[in-house]
C-alpha cells in the first residue's frame, strides 16, 4: 500500500478537524459541571439527569418520534405506489408531467413548502397540532422515497413479475411476493431516509405545528434563542451517540451481506 | 409391425391445440407480425426461428399473454383465449433470463406456481418432488438462485414451468446462456422431458442447429411473417425460397434461366460460355424464368479429373476450410462464382488430394438441387 504523502496528511487532518471539532467540543461541554457552557469545572453527568427530568424536552422527543414513525410510514407507503406507477404503469396521459413533477418538492425551498402548507390547513380548517406536522412531513419526504424506489424499480427485471402472473398470481400477488420483497431494501432505506427527515426538520415542523405540539427541533432552537444550556449540549451527544451506533450497525450489517453472498457465489462456482 | 409416425399436420382431421387465425400485432407504426396463419399441434416441439427482430418472441408472448393481437385470433384448444390473462392461462413460459425469484429457494420457486392454485401442502410437496427428481435438482432444492450454477438455473426454470402441467410450454431462447458443450446436452435433455411429460413445447431460438435438433417442425420467420413451416429434414432439403436456404445451413446458389428438357427437367442456362446444367423440379417453370439452384456443399463432390456426371463445372480451388471432421473448399469457376464443396476428412490430413490453387473438377447430380423462383 502507497504511504500518505504529507499533503495529504495535512488535508486529512483538516478535513477531520472541520468535521469532528465542534461535535466532540459539544460532547465534552456536555459532562461540565458548570452552568456555564464556556466554563470548565470539572467531570459530571449532572445534566443527563436534569434531561431526564425535564418534562418539555421529553413531550418534544416524544412528538418528533411519534410524528417522525407516522409520516415516514405514511410517505413509503405512497411514495413506494407513486414509483410503481411512473415506473411500471406505462404510458398514460401525463406520466412525464408527473415524474417531473415528483422531483419538484425535492428543490422547492422548504420556506415555502412550509408556508403553503400552513395557507391550506388554515384554508381548509384544520386545527395545527401534530397532524398537521405528519401530514407535512409525509409531503415533502414522499418524493424522496418515490425517488429512491424508482431508481431501484428500474434496474428490476421485468421478467420476474411477468413470471409471476405467468404461474398464475394475480398482479397483486405478484407485487407483494415478488416485487415487494426484492426492492425491500430499498423501500426500508427509503422509511429511513423520511424518517430521519423528519427528524431534524426545523421549518417545516415550526409552519404547520400549533400550540398543542413541539418537536425536539423546535424546543432545542426556542431554548438556544435564550442561551445555551448543558442541557442542550447532553441532549444532543445523546443524539451523535443515537446515529453513530445507527451508522455503523447499518454499515456492518451491509458488510456481512456483502461477505455472505461473496461465500454463496463461491459455493456455486465449486459445485458448478 | 409399422410405426406410426407422429404427423399430426399431415392428418386432414386432426385438431389443432394452437390455432394462429390471421394475427396481426403492430406496435405503433411497426409491425411486428403481419397477417400470420399457423396451426401448432399437441404434444409437438415445435420451434420458431428467425433472426433477430423477426417477431418470433412477439408470438410467444402472445401465447403467454403479454400481449394481445391487433388484428386477428389466436385460439388455444379451440378457445379464443385474446383478453385472457396471463395468470388465468393454462400456457407457462420459461425465460430467457430463467426469471429465477432470487429470494425464493429452489424449492419455493418450483412451488410458487403450485401455491398459487391450491392448498394441500401434501399435493404441492409431492409434485415439486418430482420435478426435482426429473430436473436432476434433488439435492440443490435448499439452495438460493445465485448458490447455484447457469445450468442448474436453466433446471430450475424448466421446473417450474413445468410443474402446473401446462397444456402449452413456452420456452424463450432457453439455452442462450449455457456453453456449447451443455448446450447440446440440454437439448437432448428438453427433448427426453418433453417425451415424459407430453406437453406440448413451442420454443423461440435463433440458433438453427438448436432448431433442428430438438424440432417436430420449424417455423422459419422473417419480418413477421412465417417464409415456411416444415420438419427439420423439409426444411433443410427441400427449402421453398432462397431465404429459407439461405438461413438454414450453408448453401450454394446459382443463378439462371430455366428450359423445360422432359418432364420435371429444366436446363438452367447460367452463364455464357457454360454448358447448362441440369435439374429436376417438382415446382413449375416456364421457358426463359429467372431461378436459383440451391446446392448444399455436401452435395457437390469435388475431382481432379472430369466426372462422369449430371452436371460438371470447372475451376480451382481458392480457399480451403478445415473442420476438423470436414473440409469446405472453395472453388472459384471461370465465371467468378464461387462453390463451395464439403468433403468428409476420411483419410488423415497428410495424404489430402487437393490444394490450394490446383484445377479441380465439382460435380453434383441433377436431384442435388433445389430449383427456386425467389
Amino acid at each position: 500500500m502507497n504511504r500518505l504523502s504529507p499533503f495529504n496528511v495535512v488535508s486529512l487532518t483538516l478535513g477531520f478537524v472541520f468535521l469532528y471539532v465542534p461535535m466532540l467540543i459539544l460532547v465534552i461541554y456536555s459532562f461540565n459541571e458548570s452552568k456555564l457552557v464556556t466554563v470548565w469545572a470539572g467531570f459530571s453527568t449532572k445534566w443527563y439527569g436534569e434531561l431526564l427530568a425535564n418534562d418539555a424536552f421529553l413531550d418534544a422527543a416524544w412528538v418528533t418520534l411519534k410524528v417522525a414513525v407516522l409520516s415516514s410510514t405514511i410517505a413509503t407507503i405512497l411514495g413506494t405506489m407513486a414509483a410503481y406507477v411512473l415506473v411500471r404503469g406505462g404510458r398514460f396521459f401525463g406520466r412525464t408531467l408527473f415524474s417531473g413533477m415528483i422531483y419538484a418538492p425535492l428543490v422547492m425551498p422548504e420556506v415555502i413548502t412550509g408556508l403553503s402548507l400552513l395557507l391550506l390547513f388554515i384554508g381548509i380548517g384544520l386545527d395545527r397540532g401534530v397532524l398537521t406536522i405528519v401530514l407535512a412531513h409525509t409531503t415533502f419526504s414522499m418524493c424522496f422515497v418515490s425517488v429512491v424506489v424508482s431508481s431501484r424499480l428500474m434496474t428490476f427485471d421485468q421478467s420476474l413479475e411477468e413470471a409471476a402472473l405467468d404461474l398464475g398470481a394475480s398482479p397483486f400477488e405478484a407485487f407483494r411476493l415478488i416485487t415487494l420483497p426484492i426492492i425491500a431494501p430499498a423501500v426500508i432505506s427509503g422509511w429511513l431516509l423520511a424518517f430521519t427527515l423528519s427528524l431534524d426538520d426545523l421549518v417545516i415542523a415550526s409552519f404547520t405545528s400549533g400550540p398543542s405540539a413541539t418537536t425536539l427541533p423546535m424546543k432545542i432552537w426556542s431554548s438556544v434563542r435564550l442561551g445555551v444550556s448543558p442541557e442542550i449540549n447532553a441532549l444532543s451527544t445523546i443524539l451523535i451517540g443515537l446515529v453513530t451506533v445507527g451508522v455503523i450497525a447499518a454499515s456492518l450489517a451491509s458488510k456481512q451481506a456483502a461477505l455472505r453472498a461473496k461465500r454463496d457465489e463461491q459455493q456455486a462456482a465449486r459445485t458448478a | 409391425m409399422a410405426e406410426t409416425v407422429f404427423a399430426p399436420w399431415d392428418d386432414p382431421d386432426a385438431k389443432p391445440l394452437i390455432r394462429f387465425r390471421n394475427v396481426t400485432k403492430r406496435f405503433g407504426d411497426f409491425t411486428a407480425i403481419d397477417d400470420l396463419t399457423l396451426d401448432i399441434f399437441a404434444q409437438e416441439f415445435f420451434a420458431l426461428l428467425g433472426p433477430s427482430g423477426c417477431g418470433k418472441t412477439t408470438m410467444m408472448r402472445m401465447l403467454a399473454g403479454f400481449e394481445n393481437p391487433t388484428e386477428g385470433a389466436i385460439e388455444l384448444a379451440g378457445q379464443d383465449i385474446a383478453g385472457v390473462p396471463p395468470n388465468k392461462r393454462a400456457v407457462n413460459m420459461m425465460f430467457q433470463s430463467y426469471a429465477l425469484f432470487p429470494h425464493l429457494s429452489v424449492w419455493e420457486n418450483i412451488a410458487f406456481g403450485l401455491r398459487r392454485e391450491s392448498r394441500d401442502k401434501g399435493a404441492i410437496s409431492a409434485r415439486v418432488e418430482e420435478m426435482l427428481k426429473l430436473t436432476r435438482l434433488e439435492k440443490f432444492a435448499k439452495r438460493k438462485p445465485h448458490q447455484i450454477s447457469g445450468g442448474q438455473r436453466q433446471r430450475v426454470a424448466l421446473a417450474r414451468s413445468l410443474a402446473k402441467a401446462p397444456k402449452l410450454l413456452l420456452l424463450d431462447e432457453p439455452l442462450g446462456a449455457l456453453d456449447a458443450k451443455l448446450r447440446e446436452a440440454t437439448q437432448f435433455e428438453l427433448m427426453d422431458i418433453q417425451e415424459k411429460t407430453g406437453t406440448t413445447f413451442v420454443i423461440v431460438t435463433h440458433d438453427q442447429e438448436e432448431a433442428m435438433t430438438v424440432a417436430s417442425r420449424v417455423a422459419v420467420m422473417d419480418e413477421g411473417r412465417i417464409m415456411q413451416v416444415a420438419t427439420p429434414e423439409h426444411i433443410y432439403e427441400a427449402p421453398q425460397s432462397v431465404y429459407v436456404a439461405d438461413f438454414i445451413g450453408d448453401v450454394n446458389i446459382i443463378r439462371g434461366t430455366t428450359k423445360a428438357a422432359g418432364e420435371d427437367r429444366y436446363q438452367i442456362n447460367w452463364a455464357d460460355g457454360h454448358s447448362p446444367l441440369h435439374a429436376v423440379s417438382n415446382r413449375p417453370f416456364s421457358d426463359g424464368q429467372n431461378c436459383h439452384l440451391a446446392i448444399r456443399p455436401e452435395k457437390v463432390s469435388i475431382h481432379s479429373g472430369q466426372p462422369q456426371a449430371d452436371n460438371a463445372v470447372q475451376g480451382k480451388v481458392l480457399d480451403i476450410a478445415y473442420l476438423g471432421n470436414l473440409s469446405t473448399y472453395h472453388v472459384e469457376l471461370a465465371s467468378g462464382e464461387i462453390i463451395k464443396a464439403q468433403v468428409a476428412n476420411t483419410r488423415r490430413i497428410s495424404r489430402r488430394d487437393f490444394t490450394w490453387e490446383d484445377p479441380v473438377w465439382i460435380s453434383w447430380t441433377e436431384t442435388a438441387g433445389v430449383l427456386l423462383d425467389q
